[in-house]
């Protein structure tokens, strides 16, 4: 579905990234897992079209992604929720969802969509005419993962889901998840929460200063000797 | 008496500043462009609305249509053909870019039309209506009212419909506008030609008011730069409060101390905002005037 062919990236004069490839097949659940700078953001601000790679190329569903603009990337279905949430403060619950129905594709079915995603966050929509800036950071995510989901996504990438979250709060999040995928949506998910991240992924690339360095199922990554001391701290 | 005719005079007036400072405020909150030529964009407009007056013989009130749409289209096209290109340069380069168009533009209007100060005769122009012995000009009553109707419609536009959302979106939150999928530098074109139009309007509104001449708009603009301190950068409806207050204090600062000192009166209130309260009279906390709400 998605595949990232050794691609570059340059801040300016900086370069962020260095021939990192990936795969993420359709139905799946894919993690992008490494320490902070990494080069994980980068990675998927690429996928997002919000920088310009310098080399290599962004294939989804055979298109590439690397010359388009972010918005004609989202009505391929390529929809990310950022890190750290980036709601629209003032404005409510509700209205954020919709705003995340804005690409034409989804915008037709967005009554059914918001439904759908009141049934999956029901605290959403007890909260809907609430200001998005004054929610808990749990249910900021929710709010961030809904509006993601409004924008019928066929690739949906979560940035640092667990991002300042209570333990439980995120297993909750992670079950969400689970049954997102299981209704179609294919997921990356990009997380420091290595141990988390793999318990739910199917797949999981290792990305350490800008450079792709391990990737392969994600039950056998579990296993690997060099993750479990550099990430897992056993 | 004196002072309730004063205050509606006031208030007839802050409804001009208030269409002039909402567009003003709009480009500054959605494209964060500080629009120097906003002032000429206005002289654009009552030209127009003087030009369809004396070749059409159209009615400022009838043209005023036409003129939005025309100074619609100004103001997308100053952001396609001029911002755009430097919409990532640092903030001195868009400053002389909306300035170098703002000198451009003057003295365009000067060469054109030179420096006379040009207006229309309307049958209407004098006219005035009396309420409870409070004597009401008929041409500010009407500029007072429509500016009130196109803030109620700028409203609903701006709360209700996926365009105005997505305006309030980019100027809240660029980064995740980008990623729902809404197309910026098109909702860019959208704020600035909306922007635009507001001073279309007040344009339209001002002509059986007052002259147009190529400086028009630089008394005009700097009244808006204040209310737009007074009321909360970015912060549409805090320019429309503070374009009412700008204008009843202006109004009562002509009355009570002397015509010759209102723009002492407001820089002060300028000054005195910028000092205690920087972030506007009407802002929704930190942060908010940065938001554009």
């Amino acid at each position: 579905m998605l595949k990232v062919n050794n691609i570059d990236l340059q801040y300016g004069e900086v370069q962020v990234l260095w021939d990192v490839s990936l795969a993420v097949p359709e139905g799946s659940i894919v993690a992008l897992l490494g320490a902070n700078a990494a080069g994980k953001s980068s990675v998927i601000n690429a996928l997002s079209g919000l920088y310009k790679i310098t080399k290599g190329s962004i294939m989804l569903f055979g298109k590439d992604l690397s010359k388009m603009e972010p918005n004609e990337i989202v009505d391929l279905g390529l929809v990310q929720v950022p890190e750290g949430r980036k709601l629209f403060n003032y404005m409510t619950i509700e209205e954020n969802l919709l705003l995340g129905a804005y690409a034409k594709r989804a915008r037709k079915n967005m009554k059914n969509n918001l439904e759908k995603v009141y049934t999956i966050f029901p605290m959403l929509r007890e909260f809907k005419n609430h200001l998005a800036g004054e929610m808990s950071g749990g249910q900021q995510q929710m709010c961030a993962i809904g509006r993601g989901l409004m924008a019928e996504p066929k690739l949906l990438i979560i940035d640092e889901l667990s991002l300042g979250l209570a333990p439980i709060l995120i297993r909750d999040l992670l079950q969400n998840l689970i049954s997102i995928n299981k209704s179609g949506v294919t997921l990356l998910v990009v997380e420091q929460n290595v141990k988390q991240s793999l318990a739910i992924a199917d797949y999981a690339f290792v990305l350490e200063n800008g450079k792709c360095i391990l990737h392969g199922e994600a039950a056998k990554l579990a296993e690997d000797p060099f993750l479990k001391k550099a990430y897992l701290g056993i | 008496m004196l002072l309730l005719q004063t205050l509606i005079a006031g208030l007839l007036l802050g409804g001009m500043y208030a269409l002039i400072s909402m567009g003003l405020n709009m480009i500054l909150g959605v494209v964060r462009i500080i629009n120097f030529a906003h002032g000429e964009f206005l002289m654009i407009a009552m030209y127009l609305s003087y030009l369809f007056f004396i070749w059409g013989n159209l009615d400022p009130y009838v043209s005023a249509i036409l003129i939005v749409i025309i100074l619609f289209f100004i103001g997308a096209l100053t952001q396609k053909l001029l911002i755009e290109p430097i919409i990532d340069k640092p903030a001195p380069t868009k400053i002389f870019a909306t300035l170098g168009l703002s000198i451009a533009l003057q003295n365009l209007a000067l060469m054109v039309f030179d420096a006379n100060y040009l207006s229309v005769k309307t049958s209407y122009q004098t006219s005035v209506v009396t309420l409870f012995n409070l004597s009401i000009s008929v041409p500010r009553l009407l500029a007072f009212v429509v500016a009130i109707l196109v803030v109620i419609a700028l409203y609903y536009f701006l709360q209700k419909t996926m365009v105005g959302r997505a305006i309030r979106a980019v100027s809240m939150q660029r980064t995740a506008a980008h990623l729902m999928g809404i197309n910026v530098k098109r909702i860019y074109m959208v704020a600035f030609g909306i922007g635009t139009a507001l001073v279309g309007v007040a344009g339209s509104m001002l002509l059986p008011i007052y002259s147009v001449f190529p400086t028009v708009g630089a008394s005009f603009v700097l009244i808006a730069f204040v209310v737009v301190v007074l009321g909360g950068m970015g912060n549409m409806f805090g320019a429309f409060y503070g374009g009412l207050i700008i204008g009843v204090v202006e109004s009562f600062a002509g009355v009570l101390i002397s015509p010759g000192v209102k723009e002492i009166v407001y820089f002060i209130i300028f000054l005195l905002v910028l000092l205690i309260k920087p972030a506007g009279l009407f802002s929704k906390g930190k942060g908010s005037e940065e938001v554009g709400l």
